[in-house]
C-alpha cells in the first residue's frame, strides 16, 4: 500500500481579493521505501505541497491520505499522530537555539513519550555520529556551522526511524561530499526500512539517486519521470 | 540543575534552559517579575499597617465585651456614654465585672515645638484585669495624680530618651495646660490618626479634660464570669441595654468592625485598597508583557516541536515550567526590595509595617499563577496555527 496518497488537492492562499490558489488538482501516489524528488521552479508550489502532505498545513480541498488516514478535516490528535510518524527536514534548520546538538535530536525521540534516558542517549549519539557530528554532540547551535546545523536537523528527523521522511531542501546548506552522504542515507534507508523519502531539492546532483522525479510549475505537475531499477 | 529538571518533568526541561540560554534577556525577565512583586506587596503593606494600627489601638486594654455608643464606628470618634450603663450591664448575673474606658485625643507641644497628637486612655487603677499587659503591672500607681506611662514609639520622638523615664527618672511635660509627669513606658507606637499614646487613671483623664465628667466613659469593658458564653451575654446586654442608645458587641466583633469601617468609609482605607487593586493591575500586565514576550521570541521553535507531532500541553508544560522558574527566581529580590522598603517607609512613618508569612506567600503563588495564565493565554496563538505557519 501506498504510504502517501493524494487525490484532486487545491490549495489556496489569503482570502478575498487576494486569494490566490497555489496548487490545482494535484493527484499523486508514492511507494513504499522509494526516494521521490520534487523539483521546479521557485514558487511553483512544491513547499506547499511538501508540508500539506506532511500535516504541517491543513488541507482545504481534496484528499490526502497518509498511511490510509485521510488528513482533511482529521481531528488534532489524528494529525499529532501522524506527524510522529514522520520525519521532516526543514529548508531553514529550524533547530531549538538553546538546545544542544545532543538536545536536539533527543526532542526527537522524546516526542514518542518518557523512555529509557540510557538507551535514548545512545541512539543519538549514533545517530550524530551517523552525519559526522561525533565530535560536535554537546555544542549549543550557535557554535556550529550552517552544513552542521543542518545535518543536527537531519539526525533529528531520522532518530525516531520514522516511515516517511519529507525533506525541503535538505542539502541546500551542505558542500558536496555531504549533501550526497545524506542523500545516500536516506537512500538506504529506503532499502534497508523501507523508509519513504519526498524531497524538494533544486540540486541537480543528486537527481541520479532518485527512484522518481516529478516535476511542478504553477502549481501543477507538469513532469513524473520513474527510474526503472 | 538542567539534569534534576529532566529527572523530575520526564523530558528536556526546555523552559529552563531557554530562559539560561539567554542571561541578559533572563533578568530583565526577572526584574519584571521581581518589580511586578515589590509593587503588589508595597500597596498590600501599607494596607496592612492600617490593620496594624486598628490592632495597636486596642492594645492597651482587654475585655471580653465591648459596650460603645451606637454612633461609634472607631475608638474615638462616638458620643460618651452614661455612667448608667455601667451598672446596668454590671446586674447581669454572668458579668464578672466592667469598667468605664476613657478616651480622647490631646496635642502635646514638645520643647521643640512640635506637636504631636496623643491618644490618651484612662483607666481606673483598680481595673488591673481589663489593661493591656505593658500597662497592668504599672497601672496601680499612676494612683497618684497627674502621672502618665508614655508611649516610647511615638512619632518623632526619641525613642531611647523615653524608653529610659521610670518613677526613678521621671519625665515631666505638659498638656492642656496641666503638668503631666511620665512615670514609665511602653512601645505602641503611631497610627494614621494619632502620633502615640499616654496610659492615665480615669482620674487624671478627667483632670486633663475637665469637659468630661466622670459619669461620661467613651466605652464600657465588660468581663464575663468563667464558663460564660461571650455572645450570649452579648445578647442579653443588649436586650437589657435597648433602651440606651449603645451597641454591645464582642471586642472581637468591635475591632473588626472597626477595620472595615477604616477600610470601607474612611478614604485612606479606601486610598490603600485602591492602590492595592492597581498595583494587582499593573503587575499582572508585567508579568504577561514578560511571559508573551517569551512565547513570542520561541514561537518558531515551539513551531518546529509542534511540527514534530508534539502535542499542545507539551507547550503549556513548557511555559508552565518558565512561570515557576520566573516566579521562583523573581519572588526572592522583589520580596528583598519589598522588605527593605516597608523599613524604609516604617521608619519614616512610625507605621507598623511589616512582612507577614500569609501576605507573603499569598503574592508568591499568586505570581506563579498570574505567569501560568499568562504564559497560557500567549500561547494560544500556537494552538490555532498550523506549523507551516509559524516558521
Amino acid at each position: 500500500m501506498s504510504p502517501i496518497v493524494v487525490e484532486c488537492l487545491n490549495h489556496w492562499f489569503g482570502a478575498g481579493e487576494v486569494r490566490k490558489q497555489a496548487i490545482y488538482d494535484v493527484s499523486l501516489e508514492v511507494d513504499r521505501g522509494s526516494l521521490t524528488i520534487l523539483m521546479g521552479p521557485s514558487g511553483s508550489g512544491k513547499t506547499t505541497l511538501l508540508t500539506l502532505m506532511g500535516c504541517l498545513r491543513e488541507v482545504q480541498d481534496g484528499s490526502v491520505r497518509l498511511f490510509g488516514a485521510e488528513l482533511k478535516g482529521a481531528g488534532i490528535q489524528t494529525l499529532e499522530a501522524m506527524r510522529r510518524r514522520l520525519g521532516f527536514i526543514f529548508q531553514a534548520h529550524n533547530l531549538h537555539e538553546s538546545l544542544t546538538a545532543r538536545q536536539n535530536v533527543l526532542a526527537g525521540l522524546q516526542v514518542h513519550g518518557r523512555g529509557d534516558p540510557a538507551r535514548h542517549n545512545v541512539a543519538v549519539e549514533h545517530m550524530l555520529r551517523l552525519v559526522g557530528l561525533g565530535d560536535r554532540i554537546d555544542y549549543l547551535p550557535g557554535n556550529l556551522s550552517g552544513g552542521q546545523k543542518q545535518r543536527v536537523a537531519i539526525a533529528r528527523a531520522l532518530v525516531s526511524n520514522p516511515e516517511v521522511v519529507f525533506a525541503d531542501e535538505p542539502t541546500a546548506a551542505l558542500d558536496h561530499d555531504s549533501g550526497m552522504a545524506v542523500v545516500r542515507m536516506l537512500k538506504t534507508l529506503g532499502q534497508e526500512r523501507g523508509t519513504t523519502t519526498v524531497m524538494v531539492t533544486h540540486d541537480n546532483r543528486i537527481l541520479d539517486l532518485a527512484d522518481r522525479i516529478m516535476t511542478l510549475e504553477d502549481g501543477r505537475i507538469v513532469g513524473d519521470q520513474r527510474k526503472t531499477p | 540543575m538542567t539534569r534534576l529538571l529532566a529527572a523530575l518533568l520526564g523530558r528536556l526541561p526546555i523552559g529552563w534552559l531557554q530562559l539560561t540560554h539567554n542571561r541578559g534577556r533572563m533578568i530583565a525577565a526577572l526584574a519584571g517579575v521581581a518589580f511586578a512583586n515589590v509593587l503588589v506587596l508595597v500597596q498590600l503593606g501599607i494596607l496592612g499597617a492600617l490593620n496594624g494600627t486598628v490592632a495597636i489601638a486596642y492594645a492597651p486594654f482587654e475585655a471580653d465585651i465591648f459596650i460603645s455608643s451606637s454612633d461609634a464606628n472607631t475608638l474615638t470618634d462616638g458620643s460618651p456614654l452614661s455612667r448608667r450603663v455601667l451598672f446596668r450591664a454590671l446586674s447581669d448575673p454572668q458579668v464578672e465585672a466592667a469598667a468605664p474606658l476613657y478616651l480622647a485625643n490631646v496635642d502635646w507641644t514638645r520643647h521643640d515645638g512640635s506637636i504631636a497628637t496623643m491618644i490618651v486612655y484612662g483607666l481606673p487603677v483598680e481595673a488591673q484585669a481589663f489593661a493591656g499587659s505593658f500597662i497592668r503591672e504599672a497601672l496601680p500607681s499612676l494612683a497618684m495624680p497627674d502621672t502618665a506611662l508614655i508611649d516610647r514609639g511615638t512619632r518623632a520622638a526619641d525613642s531611647e530618651a523615653l524608653s529610659r523615664v521610670s518613677p526613678e527618672a521621671p519625665l515631666q511635660f505638659e498638656v492642656n495646660g496641666r503638668t503631666i509627669t511620665a512615670t514609665g513606658n511602653f512601645d505602641l507606637g503611631g497610627s494614621f490618626s494619632a502620633d502615640g499614646s499616654l496610659a492615665v487613671s480615669d482620674q487624671t483623664f478627667l483632670r486633663l479634660f475637665p469637659s468630661r465628667i466622670s459619669g461620661t466613659p467613651s466605652h464600657i469593658l465588660v468581663d464575663v464570669s468563667d464558663g460564660a458564653e461571650s455572645t450570649a451575654v452579648v445578647a442579653r446586654l443588649a436586650e437589657r441595654l435597648s433602651p440606651e442608645p449603645v451597641k454591645v458587641r464582642t471586642l472581637e466583633t468591635a475591632k473588626a468592625d472597626d477595620l472595615t469601617y477604616q477600610l470601607t468609609q474612611r478614604p485612606t482605607g479606601v486610598i490603600f485598597g485602591f492602590s492595592v487593586a492597581m498595583a494587582v493591575v499593573i503587575g499582572l500586565v508585567i508579568v504577561y508583557q514578560v511571559l508573551s514576550t517569551d512565547v513570542a521570541d520561541h514561537l518558531s521553535e515551539y513551531a518546529t516541536f509542534k511540527a514534530m507531532g508534539y502535542p499542545h500541553r507539551f507547550f503549556l508544560g513548557i511555559v508552565l515550567e518558565e512561570s515557576v522558574v520566573l516566579g521562583l527566581i523573581g519572588f526572592l529580590p522583589g520580596l528583598i526590595v519589598a522588605v527593605g522598603l516597608y523599613q524604609f517607609v516604617a521608619g519614616l512613618t512610625g507605621l507598623p509595617i511589616e512582612m507577614t508569612i500569609a501576605r507573603a506567600t499569598s503574592v508568591f503563588s499568586g505570581t506563579i499563577l498570574a505567569c501560568a495564565a499568562s504564559g497560557t493565554f500567549a500561547a494560544r496563538r500556537l494552538r490555532a496555527a498550523d506549523p507551516a505557519e509559524l516558521f
